[in-house]
């Protein structure tokens, strides 16, 4: 295992994870929805708003407003303040600066927070103004959107590993199994694998239960010292590694690994643990074929072992691989930018024990990754954190 | 492979006509390198001057080594099929109504990669060459084709998104007269137009080349002087809804500037016909044709001027004429604009002189009638917006990109 040269996240640690339970669509804003996180957050950590000395901000559909506006909107007063439009990094990234952010204390309380409303025409007028490149050379061919562009990379990829349908409807049903323990899993009934294979296609190889449900929602957690998580008599998470890489593997022709391959070393090294510790795993799951490759590219497995891996293991709670235990973006639904913090703020209630209904026995050990921006051909942005409990 | 296509059925009166949608049309300034490429049918990409790497999508600095110096070049067409898909539920309403479409990720030989709407004959690993088309919203897209011909090539149901080919089309040529509308009648007919209406003025009066056009099957001569407000207003009420391409054919052509001519007689005849010409048709054919431009497989698409090069800059020894000619490329603009809802294109061709009577004391090179259909023909095969023909054309614009001045100085001989 190599070493890390970084400085490490001595005593710097993550509270009061909170999820706004996710609407299909709703006629509030996103401010709204951040306005329920925030509130949330402030309650369940027993905390004034004034306390709040540093917000961290990420949304597709604020409209004009960024981190700034937010501030006067909710009546924070703070010293350190960020907006990330990194989509599914988001939450990874936040993570990472706020956690920079208290270790030099530049802040003591950072709120990040996540939030999406879903308007019926949100979802395409998010598609069509994406980013430059996606509105010069990929929305005018066929206007396919996320669904048309990962596509290619799902096609690409498993016909160079040999995947089949099946075996990446393995992680879609191990979700579902999963979201019906969450009861605020906007997906409700069970899913089968004939049912994954015989649904009706989107984009081949791309078919409807592979596609996440856009909805509104809302996602944050807390990053503070520990010493301040105690004295608030806060249960807090141990942050002990996270990575975060953009753009990696330019010249491959098409995107068969995220950035993850590029730093997993770093990650596992950093934290002191390898992957067979973790008690928990939370990927990105924007596609099934993604959360795939990020099993071989976070370590799990080799390159081209995702197929293997996902059919010797049971990725249910009970199973021996619990992973994206809360149904992930595929059953509980994708609210927007909301969706990169899902996993980063379920796994946090899954080591400090707070899960219910989808808990993992004693889980004490756990990763989330984040995964997002397809600006052209590919998901360009890609981070992890490892972070551990205050049994472990 | 593909079917060749069926001719359209008889329209059902009864039936509403499908509106035309435009795809998404917002593009980046830089990006219309692009549409300037496939206007006029060339392959461009960007290409750094600093280390010669090519890219894509539009960029404002280079990739590799960061230069500004980004300059679209002619590139190499040639690449490769990684991967393909196939949209099924698009959430923009004219891919909604035309799904599924095929779509593809393709390696360019010269280094790029590029997102592309795929012939049907593509296959994944193949190569393929590309080009840049307009789509109906009028802005440019990568298309790729397979290498080499297949049965029916131009039958694929995306291409015949991206051009106005004749085939089973409806055709108004508005001058039998000239020589250009007789042998662009010829061209468009043997190019697959199921109906070919060739407009003539006073048709009772014999003009040579009648009997090419009297009696054959799927040509109809019809009565129009595009210089009468009445007798366009007359025909369009009689054929406006059944005209899928417009010929442009109105010629007025007289030698002579300003000082020469005495009053404005004569000028004020180029622009009854020219001018006011293309305004009377606009104004009773345009309409419908922008209505129907998703009308089936014999949708209007497209409207083509025929306008002498010196309309891009004075040649004082026709100096009148070039500045009507001047007129109708501004106003050929505005049509273009007003046409695109409807995905119909514009079309302008270029000519230098043509082999006419009037151009009769002018040395050659001269453009043959023929040509000019022949290029009508080819640009709307191919969905161009620009065409320059013959020698003459392509070096005046040349010489035009040059040096405006270099070129004014050196048409005044
Ligand atoms: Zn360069």
């Amino acid at each position: 295992m190599k070493n890390s040269l970084r400085t490490p996240y001595d005593g710097i640690v993550m509270a009061a994870p909170v999820t706004i339970p996710y609407a299909r669509y709703s006629i509030e804003s996103a401010q709204w929805w951040i306005g329920r996180a925030l509130s949330a957050l402030v309650a369940k950590a027993g905390i004034k708003a004034s306390d709040i000395d540093g917000l961290c901000v990420s949304s597709f559909t604020m409209g004009t407003d960024s981190g700034i506006g937010l501030t006067q909107h909710f009546g924070l007063c703070v010293r350190w303040l960020d907006t990330i439009p990194l989509g599914g990094a988001s939450a990874i990234a936040a993570l990472r600066k706020a956690a920079r952010a208290v270790q030099a204390r530049d802040a003591d309380i950072v709120a990040c927070v996540a939030g999406d409303t879903n308007h019926v025409d949100s979802f395409r007028l998010t598609l069509e103004n994406f980013s430059r490149f996606n509105q010069d050379a990929v929305y005018p061919y066929g206007a396919g959107g996320a669904n048309a562009s990962f596509a290619l990379i799902a096609r690409n990829y498993m016909r160079t590993y040999g995947v089949t349908r099946e075996d990446v409807g393995r992680i879609a049903v191990a979700q579902r199994a999963n979201a019906l323990r969450n009861p605020h899993a906007l997906m409700k009934t069970p899913l089968t694998i004939e049912q994954y294979l015989a649904a009706r296609p989107i984009s081949d190889p791309i078919h409807l239960f592979d596609c996440v449900m856009p909805c509104a929602g809302a996602e944050a957690f807390l990053v503070m010292r520990d010493e301040t998580a105690a004295s608030l008599g806060l249960p807090a998470a141990r942050l002990l590694s996270t990575i975060e890489r953009h753009n990696a593997f330019a010249d491959d022709p098409m995107q068969v690994r995220g950035g993850w391959a590029m730093d997993v070393g770093e990650l596992y090294a950093m934290a002191g643990v390898k992957p067979d510790d973790l008690d928990v795993v939370q990927t990105y799951d924007d596609y099934p074929v993604i959360t795939m490759m990020q099993f071989e590219d976070l370590g799990f497995c080799n390159k081209g072992e995702g197929a293997a891996f996902v059919r010797q293991h049971d990725l249910t709670i009970e199973g021996d691989f619990p992973h994206n235990t809360s149904g992930g973006q595929l059953s509980a639904g994708q609210p927007g930018a909301a969706g990169a913090y899902l996993g980063l703020v379920e796994g946090l209630r899954q080591v400090l024990g707070e899960a219910g209904p989808t808990q993992v026995k004693d889980a004490k050990l756990a990763l989330a990754s984040g995964f997002g921006m397809i600006n052209y051909d590919r998901g360009l942005a890609s981070g992890a954190a490892i972070f551990a409990g205050p049994a472990r | 492979m593909i079917d060749p296509i069926e001719p359209p059925r008889r329209k059902n009166p009864l039936l509403r006509t499908r509106l035309p949608a435009s795809p998404p049309r917002p593009r980046s300034r830089t990006s219309h390198g692009f549409t300037r490429a496939a206007a006029e049918g060339r392959f461009m990409l960007q290409r750094c001057e600093a280390c010669g790497t090519f890219a894509y999508p539009a960029r404002e600095a280079c990739p590799a080594c960061l230069s500004a110096g980004l300059v679209f070049v002619d590139a190499p067409r040639r690449g490769a099929l990684l991967a393909e898909t196939t949209a099924r539920v698009p959430s923009d309403v004219y891919f909604r109504e035309r799904a599924p479409w095929r779509i593809g990720l393709v390696r360019m030989d010269c280094g790029p990669t590029m997102v592309a709407h795929l012939h049907a004959d593509c296959v994944e690993g193949a190569p393929v060459i590309m080009s840049f088309q307009l789509d109906k919203s009028g802005q440019a897209v990568a298309f790729a084709r397979p290498e080499g011909e297949t049965p029916n090539m131009a039958d694929d149901r995306q291409w015949r998104e991206m051009t106005a080919d004749p085939k089973f089309r409806r055709v108004l040529v508005t001058n039998g007269r000239s020589m250009i509308g007789q042998e662009a009648v010829a061209a468009l007919k043997a190019a697959g137009a199921k109906m070919v209406f060739v407009g003539v003025s006073e048709p009772w009066r014999p003009f040579a080349g009648e009997q090419l056009l009297r009696g054959q099957a799927g040509i109809e001569i019809v009565t129009l002087d595009a210089a009468d407000e009445k007798s366009a207003t007359d025909l369009a009420a009689d054929i406006g809804g059944k005209v899928d391409i417009l010929v442009n054919t109105t010629e007025y052509v007289r030698p002579g500037g300003l000082l020469d001519r005495k009053g404005t007689s004569i000028a004020r005849d180029e622009v009854d016909q020219a001018y006011l010409g293309f305004i009377n048709l606009a104004q009773t054919f345009g309409p419908a044709m922008r209505m129907r431009g998703a009308d089936g497989i014999n949708s209007s698409a497209a409207w083509v001027n025929i306008l002498s090069v010196y309309a891009l800059a004075n040649w004082p020894a026709f100096g009148a004429y070039s500045a009507s000619q001047a007129a109708c490329l501004s106003l050929s603009h505005c049509l273009r604009a007003e046409l695109r809802p409807g995905g119909v294109k514009v079309m302008n061709l270029f000519t230098g002189p043509v082999d006419t009577e009037w151009f009769q004391t002018v040395p050659p090179p001269k453009v043959a009638p023929r040509a000019v259909a022949q290029a009508i023909v080819s640009g709307l095969k191919g969905g161009l917006e620009e065409i320059y023909v013959g020698d003459v054309a392509a070096e005046i614009k040349q010489r035009l990109a040059a040096n405006p001045k270099a070129l004014e100085r050196e048409l005044d001989k």
